[in-house]
């Protein structure tokens, strides 16, 4: 049987839920966008229900502790095509169990959990260390990013507690949406940019900002140590596709 | 912002402090709780790469390339004919808010050639923290270079505003430090690491009594060694690594190779290559000191001065130590796990929680990502498919080298060429 979800966290946790209620064997959970209809399976159009989500989301909590239910939301944060089905595959071994599974690395969908969490702690890493802000006229530091995941929710409070004193913004152009932090709260925002915000055009950003911009790649550049060079090894800590991202890589 | 005169300035001090290879921004402690700027409370993050691979993550520059001494192993030595400037400490101020604020950076690097003396030139550095600290209400990371030579005033003042402190020792033996820097004693370098480890255990005392103590160098201390400027052993090295983790609880020692930058005679000529095999073999052999519960002399000793350039030290010692293996993984403690080559840390904590659910076999270990190709030597699991043959030493290895690729492949059979044709000219 086919559970299609709205492809919100909690629209996921209230498609288990209905797996559950319906005592359903051998199910697919899958978001409504990427679903094709099917002649010959039953298919259940789940509605998002915060009071089940929560029911739900308490008892993972009770069964895998702060560990694992944090697994759980990174690794749906993945958007791997997929990825609601190994997690249920999880949640069940996790109801199941009498222990706590989360370290279980011999159980298949617990050994893939966790590399999946893995892959998902990295690019949520190289956004807090591949952000470039670029100030705009009315003092925003902005930045433009498009993380391989949906982790922008993870990087809110990184850049909350660095960046306490300035107004800030980082947007993801994938996903079209951003957080904007006001000097006193994280919000996330829609909004409308031009085809050309990747230029640092001074219409939005001030003046300086190309010469801050330019300072940071003659830096760059000065600490290579050209007797060292070792491109493959360099390309693997900042991968070609963050590249138009970097003004130390595009200028 | 003079940004023409500022980007000279920074070309020439950056380019000069491109040597130091300390880049670490992390075990600080130190919280953003005034809604300042900057919080270092967090890992450590790696803004970019350089294109030789090493990471960015401080604003690594020198104060000025000035220098009254002529050691013969550093760029801005006296004699070096090369081009000087000075920054004016309210610019690397700027420089590092505007590189911080903008995300680049975690925080400043500030080195500096001696001018002067070395209490003025430490004063100045000093001053960068303290404006940093108490004018611009900065929590990001700074690293300041203790100059040798500088009072202990000046050094506590040091401890006060920055997050770690260091000095290189650079040469790893006496006589090679007299040899390449005759106007050096050692001595000078260790006042200042004695008074700033002193300090930290008294602080250290102090916050366990009264909640309020400043920090005081959070971060702690390291030191660096230039690795083949002159002719000592991996053994000389690495037991004064392990000196001074012990005798100064350094944070970290680190190893550079030495990149050729004179004609001087007595130095290594300038088309030698980088020794970067070795400085790999070196960190490997710090790894295991720190987090493997290896002493230095199981790896190093009298029998072996030297490391192995073709196989890693882990391997190298279970491989002089075939008593003690094959190790049963669903059993074994954890220090005996750390043992196995081919296991790093990260796999034996797998190992370690998987096991409690069941005994785990061949393959199991191959998903949790253990590198079988040289651990199965050296293990057993719940499996009857293991190694029965009581193979020698020499044949594990040359059974691994076979089935292995490793990224300085060519750099050692090179030198394996080498020594063929030396035998091949004495037969």
């Amino acid at each position: 049987m086919i559970f299609k979800y709205d492809g919100s966290f909690e629209g996921f946790l209230t498609a288990v839920f209905s797996v559950y209620e319906f005592k359903c064997e051998n199910v697919t959970i899958i978001k409504e966008t990427q679903h094709v209809e099917s002649l010959f399976e039953e298919t259940e159009v789940v509605i998002t229900s915060e009071e089940k989500a929560n029911r739900v989301w308490k008892k993972i909590q009770q069964k895998t502790g702060s560990k694992g239910s944090r697994q759980i939301y990174w690794a749906f944060l993945s958007e791997l095509s997929g990825v609601e089905n190994t997690l249920f595959q999880y949640i069940q071994h996790a109801i199941n169990s009498t222990k706590n599974i989360t370290t279980d690395y011999s159980n298949q969908a617990v050994l893939e959990v966790s590399q999946i969490v893995k892959k998902v702690g990295r690019e949520k890493h190289r956004m807090d260390a591949f952000v470039r802000f670029r100030k705009t006229k009315d003092n925003i530091y902005f930045a433009t990013i498009e993380p391989d995941f949906n982790v922008l929710p993870l990087n809110a409070k990184h850049f909350k507690n660095r960046y306490a004193d300035q107004h800030w913004c980082i947007y993801d152009l994938k996903r079209n949406y951003g957080i904007y932090y006001d000097l006193d709260s994280v919000e996330i925002i829609q909004l409308e940019l031009p085809n050309s915000i990747l230029n640092t055009s001074t219409d939005f950003f001030t003046a300086e900002e190309m010469q801050f911009q330019q300072l940071w790649k003659n830096y760059f550049d000065s600490t290579n140590i050209k007797s060292r060079k070792n491109t493959k090894l360099h390309q693997q800590h900042v991968p070609k596709r963050y590249w138009k991202y970097l003004s130390e890589k595009y200028l | 912002m003079n940004f023409d005169r500022i980007k000279e300035k920074l070309t020439i001090l950056a380019d000069a402090a491109k040597y130091d290879v300390s880049c670490s921004s992390s075990g600080s402690k130190r919280q953003n709780t005034t809604k300042g700027l900057g919080d270092s409370s967090g890992m450590g993050i790696c803004h970019s790469y350089t294109e030789d691979g090493r990471c960015i993550s401080l604003l690594k520059i020198l104060l000025t390339n000035h220098c009254i001494f002529d050691c013969a192993y550093c760029v801005t030595r006296k004699s070096n004919d090369i081009k000087r400037a000075a920054f004016k400490v309210q610019e690397v101020v700027d420089l590092t808010i505007n590189f911080y604020r903008r995300n680049y950076i975690e925080g400043l690097f500030l080195s500096s050639g001696i001018f002067k003396s070395p209490d003025a030139t430490m004063e100045r550095l000093v001053e960068v923290a303290k404006k940093l600290r108490l004018e611009e209400n900065f929590n990001g990371y700074i690293h300041l270079k203790s100059i040798p030579g500088a009072s202990d005033e000046l050094m506590h003042e040091a401890g006060l505003y920055a997050d770690r402190l260091s000095v290189n020792i650079e040469i790893p033996t006496k006589e090679g430090l007299k040899l390449l820097a005759p106007d050096k004693e050692r001595k000078d370098f260790l006042q200042p690491m004695k008074k700033v480890k002193n300090e930290i255990i008294k602080y250290k005392a102090e916050k366990k009594l009264i909640k309020s103590t400043p920090k005081f160098a959070p971060a702690g201390q390291s030191t660096q060694m230039i690795v083949g400027a002159t002719q000592e052993t991996d053994a000389q090295i690495m037991y004064t690594a392990a000196y001074f983790y012990k005798k100064y609880q350094m944070k970290r020692v680190y190893y550079s190779g030495y990149i050729p930058i004179s004609y001087d005679p007595r130095l290594p000529s300038i088309e030698t290559e980088v020794p970067m095999l070795r400085e790999n073999r070196l960190y490997q052999t710090d790894w295991l000191m720190r987090f493997y519960g290896f002493s230095i002399e199981e790896l190093l000793n009298k029998e072996h001065p030297n490391l192995d350039s073709d196989i890693d030290p882990k391997l190298s010692w279970a491989l002089r130590n075939l008593h003690l293996f094959p190790v049963d993984v669903n059993k074994a403690e954890k220090e005996m796990l750390a043992r196995i080559p081919g296991l790093g840390m990260k796999s034996v904590y797998k190992i370690l929680g998987a096991r409690k659910y069941r005994n785990l076999n061949w393959e199991h270990l191959k998903k949790i990502g253990v590198a079988l190709n040289r651990a199965r030597y050296f293990m057993v699991c719940n499996s009857s498919d293991y190694e029965k043959r009581d193979l020698s030493a020499a044949s594990i290895k040359s059974l691994i080298l076979q089935n292995s690729a490793s990224k300085f492949r060519n750099t050692y059979s090179n030198q394996l060429n080498l020594f063929d044709k030396a035998d091949a000219l004495i037969k």
